[in-house]
């Protein structure tokens, strides 16, 4: 490169050199955000003549974040339902029962239904967190409807006055159309008894860029509240999660690290965002 | 799922038109590397990819101006280079020399490694082999108890010696099976093990002593084909931590992109040897790299419809149909409804389609059928008479409210069925005359009724008349 080009580039993108620009979106690109999206957020740092390339994509990629509240709904003169869903494997049982551990602890009375009838033993799953976590469980017949097993969790729950009913349902791929319109029925159905306050979404850290499709979709069938990020304990820097965050204006409640009861976080913004970087 | 990546390489082929230049080259070899990194392909492995593509490209310059479609033979390119990234040929799990096969399954949490047990378990008893599950994740709960049902199911038993939920040796579980498979002179030993995340290394270690306890015939990296950038990292981390001979890719019948499986294979050089396509214990087959290049290019597997029509439609039907056909009989609804059998035997619709060059844009049109409805139409057929079946003339008002509420549908599922039968019925009229019937309209189920106009003509030409003289008229023509 000539030393004319060299000043030029300099002066026109900052301190920061080509080179580092191509290093950071290599980074970037790594973490799962997405090529598209990381072509775009480079291009807006570099015309912000930023200094620091790092500090400036941090700035820009905080803005893209939900300004919904990132905390766990509470109903103090009603039951408060939430409901877990999910694509295969992603960890929505595990989920299930960490976030119930977590209400426990804060002292609520919490009923876990095991609306998962599909999968191989995943009631049997259930039931064994809820044993370890001294929790009741509402289970159902294997291959059973499972809106059946929520209104009979629903109705347990009010009638017992738990303050929290989590229903775990069984993974979908999100482009099977009567798997979908199977949990819009578990939607309906307990809604005719009581309000599902809280829809979350379980994504994959490891999940590429089909998490957006993921998110749009179940988001259209359910009326996704919030997500929850699993398996951030391994290598994965789980980009995808901001990618859908921008795309959907919806929050990152939850973050699940590790294969414990207590290995669930609040989402930290700061924290994931400073990861997607190393 | 690699349709949505053949989508973005027609759109981007349609650019190339006339005589390529270099800079038309380049452009093109940029636009590829996006279009796989959007299908997560790793960067790594895109960056070589389009490099590699790039300089086949310019080497061959000449040659592809010269052609008259040089778009095509750029595609060529790409499509040969896609193939040989894949794996080349499709392999076969290799048999030990003496009994039993240990094939021992790894990979990340929620990967989807018991399922796939059971499906290969099945797989294999299908091909007349005889194999033991063997449950060595002792970790997830009730992952002991879920292989259990999955191999109740297949009706292969399954070593669960231990119970689970933390409780057991992973590491003897394996040991003890062995003798129990020799001892039950099972050919094939199937091992499930612990999802774990790739930096683990204890559970590596775990993993490992398995491995050198019952040195394995077969060692398969399990991976879903959902997985993003970290798929190499992980791949390599267990290609390095633990070892194995194959891939095998699941939840393809989801719509991701899969770039991932062409960066694992890239990057660790491991062939991918079956692929998990549904939520039924069947939805499971070899996997074929030629193939799969094919689709992601937007191609379609005709290979693999072939086979499946083949499976699907007994020769004995088909060779009946066909002499009727020729004979000038009528089609009536029992040809109909085999015709629907076969089509259900086939798979579904949907997943049918994708198997169809160019079929990407009809296939997304048509993924909202529901099987189901072929359910119904069969309940409507079946609710006839045989006068009626073979003979729709006859379907009078009180009739249709008859088979209504005999196949529990409503009177204008009736009428519509009645519709597009008329409209199958035309079509094997056209064939016959030689015209080549255009679209698909005419399947059953297909959801793209004609109008209800057009369709009284068509019924109309076909009545016959009340007047003898005038009858004789109509049948000679």
């Amino acid at each position: 490169m000539s030393l004319f080009k060299r000043l030029f580039t300099a002066i026109r993108s900052g301190s920061v050199s080509p080179d580092e620009w191509e290093q950071l979106r290599g980074t970037l690109i790594s973490s799962d955000l997405g090529a598209n999206l990381v072509d775009e957020v480079i291009e807006q740092a570099k015309s912000m003549k930023a200094d620091d390339a790092v500090l400036s994509i941090t700035k820009l990629v905080s803005s893209w974040l939900s300004d919904k509240s990132r905390a766990l709904k509470k109903e103090h003169d009603r039951l408060t339902t939430i409901l877990i869903v999910g694509v295969n494997g992603t960890g929505k049982t595990t989920s299930t029962a960490k976030i119930a551990t977590k209400l426990i602890n804060d002292g609520n009375k919490v009923l876990l239904a095991a609306a998962d009838t599909f999968r191989a033993a995943a009631t049997e799953q259930l039931q064994t967190w809820a044993e370890r976590i001294k929790t009741p469980v509402v289970t159902g017949e294997a291959n059973s409807d499972p809106a059946s097993v929520a209104f009979n969790a629903v109705t347990k729950a009010k009638a017992e006055d738990f303050q929290y009913l989590i229903i775990d349902t069984a993974g979908r791929l999100h482009n099977k159309q009567d798997l979908m319109d199977e949990l819009g029925k578990v939607v309906r159905v307990t809604n005719k008894h009581s309000q599902v306050d809280e829809v979350l979404l379980v994504i994959d850290a490891t999940t590429g860029q089909n998490g957006i499709n993921q998110a749009k979709v179940f988001i259209d069938a359910v009326g996704v509240t919030g997500f929850i990020i699993t398996k951030l304990d391994g290598s994965a820097k789980g980009g995808v999660a901001l990618a859908i965050e921008k795309q959907t204006g919806l929050p990152i409640k939850f973050v699940g690290t590790g294969e414990g009861v207590l290995d669930l976080s609040p989402f930290d913004s700061t924290a994931y965002i400073q990861g997607l970087f190393n | 799922m690699f349709e949505a990546l053949g989508q973005r390489f027609s759109s981007i082929f349609s650019g190339l038109r006339g005589k390529v230049s270099e800079s038309d080259l380049k452009t093109f070899t940029s636009q590829i590397k996006n279009a796989l990194l959007e299908s997560d392909v790793s960067l790594s492995v895109a960056d070589s990819f389009s490099n590699r593509i790039y300089e086949k490209a310019v080497e061959r310059s000449e040659e592809i101006n010269k052609s008259i479609n040089p778009a095509q033979k750029i595609f060529e390119i790409v499509n040969l280079e896609l193939t040989q990234i894949l794996g080349g040929e499709s392999r076969r799990v290799r048999y030990a020399k003496t009994s039993p096969t240990v094939i021992l399954l790894i990979g990340l949490q929620g990967a989807g490694k018991t399922t796939l047990a059971g499906k290969l378990a099945n797989y294999l008893k299908a091909d007349g082999n005889t194999p033991l599950l063997v449950a060595a994740d002792l970790q997830r709960p009730n992952a002991v108890t879920q292989l259990q049902v999955v191999g109740n199911s297949v009706n292969v038993p399954v070593f669960a010696p231990e119970p689970g939920n933390g409780v057991g040796d992973p590491v003897s579980v394996a040991k003890l099976s062995l003798n129990f498979a020799k001892d039950k002179l099972h050919n094939f030993v199937i091992i499930d093990t612990a999802g774990r995340t790739g930096i683990d290394e204890e559970l590596m270690q775990q993993l490992n002593s398995i491995k050198a306890t019952v040195n394995p015939n077969e060692t398969f990296f399990v991976v879903d084909s959902m997985i993003g950038q970290n798929a190499v990292v992980t791949a390599q981390a267990f290609l390095a931590g633990v070892g194995f001979d194959a891939v095998v890719l699941t939840k393809l019948d989801g719509d991701a992109r899969g770039g991932a499986a062409l960066s694992i294979v890239e990057v660790t050089k491991k062939p991918i040897i079956f692929a998990s396509t549904g939520e039924k214990i069947n939805d499971f087959d070899l996997f074929y790299p030629d193939r799969m290049a094919s689709r992601i290019l937007g191609m379609g597997d005709i290979a693999s419809l072939a086979e499946s029509a083949k499976r699907a439609i007994p020769e004995e039907a088909s060779k009946k149909l066909e002499d009727k056909f020729n004979k000038g009989e009528e089609f009536t609804f029992e040809d109909f409804l085999s015709q629907l059998e076969a089509m259900k035997n086939m798979g579904s619709i949907s997943k049918l389609l994708g198997l169809l060059p160019n079929a990407v844009g009809l296939k997304k049109q048509l993924n909202n059928f529901d099987d189901t409805e072929l359910v119904r139409t069969r309940a409507i057929i079946e609710s006839m008479t045989p006068l009626e079946r073979s003979n729709p003339k006859v379907l009078n008002g009180s009739r249709r409210a008859r088979i209504s509420r005999g196949s529990g549908r409503a009177i204008s599922e009736i009428n519509s069925l009645v519709e597009r039968f008329a409209q199958a019925q035309k079509v094997m009229k056209q064939m016959r005359g030689g015209n080549m019937p255009a679209g698909l309209g005419s399947l059953p189920g297909m959801g793209q009724p004609v109008k209800p106009k057009q369709q009284e003509q068509s019924f109309k030409k076909k009545s016959r008349s009340g007047n003898p003289a005038k009858r004789a008229l109509e049948e000679g023509n």
